[in-house]
């Protein structure tokens, strides 16, 4: 019976992450010697197929609905349900925004199979037609790998995991589903963006990051301008942006996961949840008063002092250095 | 207002060594009730204080479970049920959904599902959305606030971009963050007190449920596990004058090449 399923299919409602699941799942078919297919969700989504070509899309899955305004969980894994019940792909990968996280596993509970949680690697067997995918558990302290006896493999796979390939010239085929999608239930009430910061800050080579020890938000400005000598970004840790509002989103397990060449944590504490989102860092630096703060146990060089003295002078010194 | 808590008698990840092989070692490392679980009750005593009602948290996990239950009670909950596992943990999401379905529709009728965003020591965050699929409910993850009127639930989400407010009907279930709330230390006397609230304890086969029928939901498969062996320096300078430490830092950063000079 799980002959029948064949083809890496991809979903996300983030553009950008859809490109790269695509673009692995591309890597993906080719040792498989099979198709990749993408799905579009929404009211009028059709007319964004073609680009899903160019990054490794053999196939475009659309299913338009009003049901489908404002992507709501129960709509959506009614029409996903429907389009793979359809396709029957082996893998379907789906990007781990926090909407693609919450579908996945309600979509994965309709068809009855499994799904592996923000996966950060994928590696298939092409002999036992197999999909292996590596997550991190246990706060960050252990990498497990898995695989699902179910059809399809399900998957999620964070923003940047992957990277995106563009290939001119290619062309998929439009396939349009329709779908019975009952009206959900929930309906939005109110969307409030975020003000979003510059550049992501997966993307900066070096990061600042301020925890708890920052007592007002003026003081990241003191951190802004550590970072603007490095040429690097600022971030935060989860009680500063989800308690305190003074940043969108944070840096840990449940947030950013990033890996830049230089980290500098600023009044952290270094609770296992956010050294989970920065274990991948070449160096680590921590300042904290605290002698027995545990950053220090995860920091390569750590320098036990009042932060409000350490960051003026440390930014004076490397000023000097790099000549900024 | 009838809520149900769902809560997972977690490892406590803080404790879990891994061996100088990078295997981690699971055996005898304590469980406690997974931190964002406990945010769940609060706010479900939150709304019971508001507006009365009642509030039974269902559990699947070992024996031992009945330790964390008994702190949920103490926090305010009316009545624990307890699922044991006889698997050891070594199932997935699906069958843990699988059992504590199956406890809820015995339980009987709910307007509302409070449980963690995740649990602590897997965060999948898939036994929420999964649950709600499975009883055909809505869903409202990640909820940093929650407003019951009436037959309607009203929450606000934290995704990465925005903040979301939707609205659904009950029975619904709700995902919360850490954010939405302070868990209360419950007193010595709701300790006490807690000692005398009920525990139901079911076996899988009083759900109409078994071993092998939950193995056979379970499809997820863990082939390996390794432990990060991200060794750090640890060069902790202190005891000296600011600038001094500073200067320090300085030439350990250039040393390493972590400044591009």
């Amino acid at each position: 019976m799980a002959e029948e399923y064949k083809g890496i299919m991809a979903y996300s409602e983030d553009r950008d992450t859809l490109f790269e699941l695509l673009s692995k799942g591309r890597e993906l078919a080719d040792q498989l010697q099979t198709e990749v297919s993408a799905v579009l969700l929404g009211e009028k989504v059709e007319a964004e197929a073609g680009e899903l070509a160019s990054y490794g899309a053999d196939k475009v899955y659309v299913v338009e609905s009003p049901q489908l305004k404002g992507l709501l969980a129960e709509a959506c894994a009614e029409a996903l349900h429907a389009v793979i019940s359809q396709a029957k792909p082996e893998v379907f990968l789906v990007g781990a925004t926090k909407r693609g996280k919450e579908l996945a596993p309600r979509v994965a509970e309709k068809l009855g199979t499994g799904c592996v949680a923000e996966c950060v690697a994928l590696e298939v067997d092409a002999g036992r037609r197999e999909l292996k995918m590596k997550r991190v558990v246990f706060g960050g302290k252990v990498s497990s790998t898995h695989i699902i006896a179910g059809k399809p493999a399900i998957a999620t796979i964070p923003p940047r995991i992957f990277e995106k390939k563009k290939a001119d010239g290619r062309t998929a085929e439009a396939v349009k589903v329709e779908a019975e999608i009952s009206p959900p239930k929930a309906e939005i009430v109110e969307v409030k963006p975020k003000e979003m910061a510059g550049i992501r800050i997966e993307e900066a080579p070096i990061v600042i990051c301020g925890g708890r020890g920052l007592k007002q938000q003026e003081d990241f400005k003191m951190l802004e301008e550590l970072a603007e000598v490095l040429g690097g970004q600022v971030g935060c840790t989860r009680p500063i942006a989800a308690d305190r509002g003074w940043f969108p989103e944070w840096v840990g397990l449940s947030g950013k996961k990033i890996q830049p060449s230089l980290y500098i944590a600023v009044g952290v504490s270094g609770a296992i949840q956010h050294v989970a989102g920065i274990r991948s860092s070449k160096i680590v630096v921590s300042v904290n008063k605290d002698a027995d703060a545990p950053i220090f146990a995860d920091s390569d060089y750590g320098i036990v002092e009042d932060l409000y003295k350490v960051v003026p002078a440390l930014t004076e010194a490397l000023r000097k250095i790099l000549k900024k | 207002m009838e809520i149900i808590v769902c809560a997972k008698y977690a490892l406590d990840v803080a404790e879990i060594k891994i061996d100088p092989s990078g295997k981690p070692l699971l055996d005898g490392v304590p469980r406690r009730v997974s931190d964002i679980d406990k945010n769940a009750m609060e706010a479900a005593v939150n709304i019971k204080e508001k507006q009365g009602g009642t509030i039974k948290v269902v559990c699947f996990g070992p024996a031992s479970a009945k330790e964390g239950l008994k702190e949920l009670l103490a926090m305010g909950a009316d009545e624990a049920y307890l699922v044991e596992d006889p698997s050891g943990g070594m199932l997935d999401t699906a069958a843990t959904v699988e059992a504590l379905a199956a406890a809820i529709q015995k339980i009987g009728s709910f307007d509302l599902i409070l449980c963690g965003e995740a649990t602590t020591d897997g965060y999948t965050g898939q036994v929420g959305p999964r649950l709600a699929g499975k009883l055909g409910i809505p869903q409202i993850t990640y909820a940093r606030n929650l407003n019951v009127e009436g037959n309607s639930v009203t929450a606000e989400r934290d995704l990465e971009d925005a903040y979301e407010t939707v609205k659904a009907p009950t029975p619904v279930l709700v995902s919360v963050t850490r954010e939405i709330n302070v868990p209360r230390i419950p007193s010595l006397m709701a300790i006490l007190k807690a000692s005398k609230k009920p525990m139901t304890i079911w076996k899988l086969e009083d759900l109409g449920l078994s071993k092998e029928k939950l193995e056979q939901v379970s499809t997820l498969q863990t082939v390996d596990l390794q432990g990060f062996a991200v060794e750090r320096k640890r060069v902790v300078i202190k005891d000296k004058p600011v600038e001094e430490a500073v200067q320090e830092l300085v030439s350990y950063l250039m040393k390493e090449k972590a400044l591009g000079v």
